[in-house]
């Protein structure tokens, strides 16, 4: 197996149950892909070589002894550092974590996905503590979009985005509090799943702003998006807000097509403020779908302020004490938002909790006359690395504040989001959130495999020799 | 979301609060902590502006 064959984990998975690959060879093959071009992407600050090479001899030997092999055997895998790798301090994208003690068991969320035998190859650099659209890190270096190296990988999960652009492996783990999965899933072109609120566990991970916070997969097809995610759902008490349901998997209605299904182009605030290209983007899928109606989400620009002010509060709350004693060790723009966090009037948060209820019974009343909603992933395509400032629409506006502008209504009431990329030209990629009710992800993935089985949703792995 | 109708004075806000919360201001942040206090009153204001029923309290989890 050449690191090539590593594409998919359908692919992976199909050789080692063959017996024409082995799980040492697939790791092999992303460890020779990630020695070879991680100096130029900055996607992994912890690559697992003895451990996984462990892992997968210890996978091999058991299945020459008639092991059957999990749904992702062999299949390599890296996570978001904020979630906990054993022997690791968990960094979270920080300076200051990484002299916390290491972890002492993985992250739930790895242990579900090496149960299934998926391996770990290493942690993926962030934006601190998750507070970032950029994937830019002041501590670790920017991860860098590997479709054109000076250009963003979006974040928070920078370099989620940017390994799997990479082809350094075919499945990774991001963190979304307001966008972080969407938009390096847009700006890097691959796929990446926002479960509803509650519907993966989180335990085992570093928190941002608890009542937002989701992780979720990413990946470079539909179909291995769907292995990974349903080896990943369940209850588990460890997470009080993961919700007590049962594992409703979605890889075997994934052929289903869409037939039946009512979809809708979000309107109104989804559909101004942004460049051409993140409209012409959601209208090509929307033809590919034959979605011909628009339905409006009430207030969703009221709703991406009371998220942006929860997000605040909250996350400044989180770090209160360490803004106290050691300011000077944050990254100076996440410094800067969480001290003006910390001092937000308790009404205002208050005030924006209640409008988030009132929010979530109006979009709720929409999804009773549609199935699914298409909006754009981003604003625009990846701005350049280091770029502070856009013009959108006209308006000269801050980079870091406004790219999440269309996934934050989303998440800000934990609807199940997946972001599609789409390719346009041959330029940089764009993405579209396919988005439904409360626990439809079987929606959003059939949406998305129709998407790509069009060839409309494609997610090639760049050219970097 | 820039401009805020109150008369809100963010410098003086920002090192009142500093204290309350025992946060150690440097001058140096002080811009961009004004700056980022200023796109907070206005998002405030978005949100306060949309009339909500005494009924409308706010919900613990966020599923259907």
């Amino acid at each position: 197996m050449t690191a090539n064959d590593s594409r998919t984990a359908v692919t992976i998975t199909a050789a080692i149950a063959s017996g024409q690959a082995t799980a040492r060879q697939s790791v092999m093959g992303s460890l020779e892909r990630i020695g070879r071009l991680d100096g130029r992407v900055g996607a992994f600050t912890d690559v697992l070589a003895a451990r996984a090479l462990a892992r997968a001899d210890a996978q091999d030997a058991a299945l020459r002894g008639g092991a059957v092999p999990g749904p992702l055997a062999g299949v390599p895998f890296a996570v978001k550092n904020l979630i906990d790798i054993a022997g690791l301090p968990t960094r979270a994208g920080s300076k200051i974590n990484r002299e916390r003690p290491p972890a002492e068991r993985d992250g739930a969320l790895v242990r579900r996905l090496e149960a299934a035998g998926a391996i770990l190859v290493g942690g993926l650099n962030m934006g601190e503590y998750a507070y970032d659209f950029t994937g830019e890190n002041v501590h670790d270096g920017d991860a860098h979009n590997p479709h054109a190296l000076d250009h963003m990988t979006g974040g928070s999960s920078g370099g989620s985005g940017a390994a799997l652009a990479a082809g350094m492996v075919p499945l990774t783990l991001g963190s979304d509090t307001n966008g972080s999965i969407r938009v390096p899933a847009a700006f890097c072109g691959c796929f990446g799943l926002k479960p509803t609120y509650g519907r993966l566990t989180r335990a085992g991970s570093f928190p941002f702003v608890g009542s937002l916070d989701h992780l979720g997969p990413m990946a470079r097809s539909v179909t291995d998006l769907a292995l990974a995610y349903d080896a990943m759902q369940g209850p588990d008490p460890d997470d009080p807000v993961a919700a007590p349901r049962p594992a409703e998997p979605v890889l075997s209605a994934l052929e289903s097509g869409i037939d039946g299904l009512r979809i809708a182009v979000a309107g109104g605030h989804f559909a101004r403020g942004g460049d051409p290209e993140a409209f012409a983007a959601v209208a090509r899928a929307a033809e590919a779908l034959e979605a011909e109606r628009r339905v409006e989400l009430p207030e969703a620009h009221r709703a991406r302020a009371a998220a942006y002010l929860i997000t605040a509060a909250e996350g400044a709350t989180l770090h209160l004490d360490r803004l106290r004693t050691r300011p000077q060790d944050f990254d100076p723009a996440v410094r800067d938002r969480l001290i003006a966090g910390a001092m937000i009037p308790a009404a205002h948060v208050e005030r924006a909790q209640r409008f988030r209820r009132w929010y979530r019974t109006r979009v709720l009343e929409v999804f009773e006359t549609v199935d699914v909603i298409l909006a754009p992933a981003t604003p625009c395509r990846a701005p350049k690395g280091g770029q502070t400032h856009f013009v959108l629409d006209g308006v000269t506006l801050p980079v870091r504040a406004n790219i999440g502008v269309f996934t934050q209504p989303i998440s800000f009431i934990g609807l199940p989001v997946l972001a599609a990329p789409i390719r346009l030209d041959a330029g940089l990629p764009l993405g579209v959130q396919v988005i439904a009710a409360p626990w439809r992800e079987d929606l959003v993935f059939r949406v998305a495999r129709h998407l790509e089985r069009t060839g409309v949703s494609t997610a090639p792995i760049a050219e970097l020799s | 979301m820039l401009e805020t109708r109150t008369a809100f004075d963010p410098v003086t806000y920002a090192e009142a609060a500093a204290a309350l919360l025992g946060l150690n201001l440097d001058p140096m942040w002080i811009a961009p902590v004004t700056a980022n206090l200023r796109v907070l009153a206005a998002a405030a204001e978005l949100v306060e502006d949309f009339p909500l029923g005494d009924e409308a309290d706010a919900a613990p989890r966020f599923e259907a």
